[in-house]
């Protein structure tokens, strides 16, 4: 691909008001194809209406965004093609068995029968779910729906993956594997864009965002934010955004002034 | 195409696997049937009627022959009115009619007699219909006797009169299952339709498959018609496997046309089916979804639209609410296709009102759909 240089997400001053309330206050950033983003920020932030926006769900009322190349007001059919995207509560039919789930996600993005087939076999394996291939999602453990529900978001081979805290509940170990096949389908060219609460997490991304009510307050490696804010971790740095937001604006207010 | 294929197919998987969805699905509409059907019923038909003197006298007694002649009746001879109360206690008859002694006599004399009808009013529907009947066979003997010059007296000299002739038309039998099929369909068509629609959506919701949905290239209105045409299809299922049943258990008959009949259902359905995708769009847990459809569509198509309650003898408020309840619509179209075998242009205004209602529903239930989660 000669378009490495060539950013896969280019937000500039994206904006998104409802009535007066500015959820997302004009949030600029670049995301490199193959890169894991960390999009951090407390709950109320506005990751929820960026991710909303960059996902075509929800029109920006300013500024603009091309995700995949393609333009967040007018193209938002064929970005929902170029990108995969999986919810924090793991989005797998539950009465539905692995196969079935594969199937039926590979069939909404337009796979044919014949590489919905080569594509199980291929998890089966990668997986190892033998003969877990067959049985409900309800009955298999939480790390393997996990996985599965990844493996399923990516089956497409979409431009960028859309991971809305993607391992709530889950053990430290699987956790770890879980990052495993983050890093590999990164490794093969997809951006990987994921929203956590786990700090520990956010180090092993290649880059991380920190929001506060709607701005990005901090964009860079772990590395280059622990040095800035001469932090030892990245939950060291967030806290100090997200309390120093909340600090001035606590003192903003008690003075009267406009927060 | 294959990939909105792969959309009812699984939406029929999910119906499959979930046992309480498969025996609401599939048992209610039976078990209702059999209920109002056959432990419902308050059909007059050979209704045993107690006669109290009239071994002895052939005026009278012609009489009883004509009683027991109609299909409602079968006459049961009293010796004494001393046997009244008892035949009465233990149900063994309904009505009992007591001629008095002398009946022929009299009535040759006067012309006039005393014939006294008691009725078993502890159904109070069921003893009006009986009377009325036993009054039409009295009218009719009457006129009879008076042709043949047997009355005496007065009364034929003073000339004219007036015998009401009852007769019940289209349900002669006055059967309940009659009445309540067409409304037991459209009970099920709302439980089907409304109910499980709102639930299966909010269930997606609940479990945040929704949200992959709509990120996925599948359109909002895709995503809505592939959930929603399982159930159209099972109800249409649904409301010929209740024509069948109750053709052959209860020999309920469909007069009019079926084609038209399964029209005027699909109408209803996709009523129901929008109001489902309303309720769902504005609701988040399956749990309140339930009620709301529980109370706000099935109580009112059950207590509201004239399915038990007549929505005349109710009081003037609740008939008003009664113009928003489209079951209450439906039920005129489908009793007058099934009963009177009636055509379009005896009901295109409620049709009329069906459709408006339908379309204000489903422009609403999309509308809402796409601004609550798109």
């Amino acid at each position: 691909m000669s378009g490495a240089r060539e950013p896969v997400i280019a937000a500039r001053d994206l904006t998104r008001r409802f009535g007066t309330f500015t959820a997302v206050d004009a949030i600029s950033f670049d995301v490199a194809p193959g890169e894991i983003l960390g999009f951090l920020g407390a709950n109320g932030a506005g990751k929820t209406t960026a991710i909303r926006m960059l996902t075509g769900l929800l029109a920006p009322t300013s500024g603009t965004a091309r995700v995949a190349g393609f333009d967040v007001y007018t193209q938002t059919e064929a970005i929902k093609r170029s990108i995969g995207y999986m919810s924090q509560r793991f989005s797998l039919y539950e009465d539905l068995t692995a196969r079935e789930n594969i199937r039926f996600y590979g069939g909404i993005y337009g796979l044919t029968n014949a590489a919905i087939r080569e594509e199980t076999a291929e998890l089966a394996e990668k997986l190892d779910l033998g003969r877990a291939l067959d049985q409900p999602i309800r009955s298999l453990p939480l790390g393997w729906r996990q996985k599965l529900a990844f493996s399923v978001a990516v089956l497409h081979r979409p431009a960028i993956v859309f991971l809305d805290e993607p391992t709530g509940g889950v053990d430290p170990v699987t956790r770890r594997q879980f990052w495993d096949l983050m890093y590999e389908e990164a490794a093969s060219g997809v951006t990987v864009f994921v929203t956590t609460h786990y700090m520990d997490e956010a180090e092993y991304c290649d880059r991380v965002s920190i929001m506060v009510d709607g701005r990005i307050d901090a964009l860079g490696t772990p590395g280059e934010l622990k040095a800035r804010f001469s932090a030892d971790s990245i939950d060291e740095v967030f806290v100090r955004l997200a309390r120093g937001r909340g600090v001035a604006a606590e003192a903003s207010k008690r003075a009267g002034a406009p927060a | 195409m294959n990939t909105f294929r792969g959309f009812v197919v699984k939406e029929f998987r999910h119906i499959v696997r979930d046992r309480r969805t498969m025996v609401i699905l599939i048992g209610m509409p039976l078990v209702q049937l059999a209920l109002f059907g056959a432990a419902l019923r308050n059909e007059i038909r050979e209704t045993r009627v107690g006669v109290v003197g009239a071994v002895v006298d052939d005026v009278a007694r012609g009489l009883a022959v004509r009683i027991d002649a109609a299909p409602q009746f079968e006459v049961v001879p009293l010796a004494s009115p001393d046997e009244i109360e008892p035949a009465f206690r233990s149900g063994r008859v309904r009505q009992v009619a007591v001629f008095e002694p002398g009946f022929a006599e009299r009535l040759a004399r006067d012309g006039t007699a005393d014939l006294q009808v008691i009725t078993d009013a502890t159904d109070p529907n069921t003893a009006n219909t009986l009377l009325a009947y036993t009054s039409a066979i009295v009218a009719s003997y009457q006129a009879e006797l008076a042709a043949e010059g047997k009355i005496g007296g007065p009364a034929p000299a003073v000339g004219v009169r007036i015998v009401p002739e009852v007769r019940m038309r289209y349900n002669p039998e006055l059967r309940s299952v009659v009445l309540f099929v067409p409304g037991l369909i459209a009970l099920i068509l709302m439980l089907v339709c409304a109910l499980m629609t709102s639930i299966t959506i909010t269930r997606e919701k609940e479990l945040g498959t929704m949200e992959v949905l709509l990120v996925s290239p599948l359109r909002p209105a895709q995503i809505l018609v592939g959930k929603v045409l399982p159930y159209l299809a099972l109800s249409l299922v649904n409301v010929l496997t209740v024509l069948v049943v109750s053709r052959w258990a209860f020999d309920v008959p469909v007069r009019g046309s079926y084609a038209l009949l399964f029209v005027e259902a699909a109408l209803f359905t996709v009523c129901a089916l929008s109001l489902g995708i309303l309720i769902s769009s504005r609701t988040s847990s399956q749990q309140v979804a339930m009620m709301i459809a529980l109370a706000g569509l099935l109580m009112p198509t059950v207590l509201l639209s004239g399915f038990i309650f007549p929505v005349s003898s109710m009081p003037v408020p609740l008939q008003v609410v009664s113009h928003i309840v489209p079951a209450k619509w439906f039920l005129v179209i489908i009793r007058a296709i099934m009963i009177k075998g009636a055509g379009l242009e005896a009901f295109w205004k409620e049709t009329l009102v069906l459709v408006g209602m339908t379309t204000f529903f489903l422009v609403a239930g999309i509308r809402s759909f796409k601004e609550r989660l798109a």
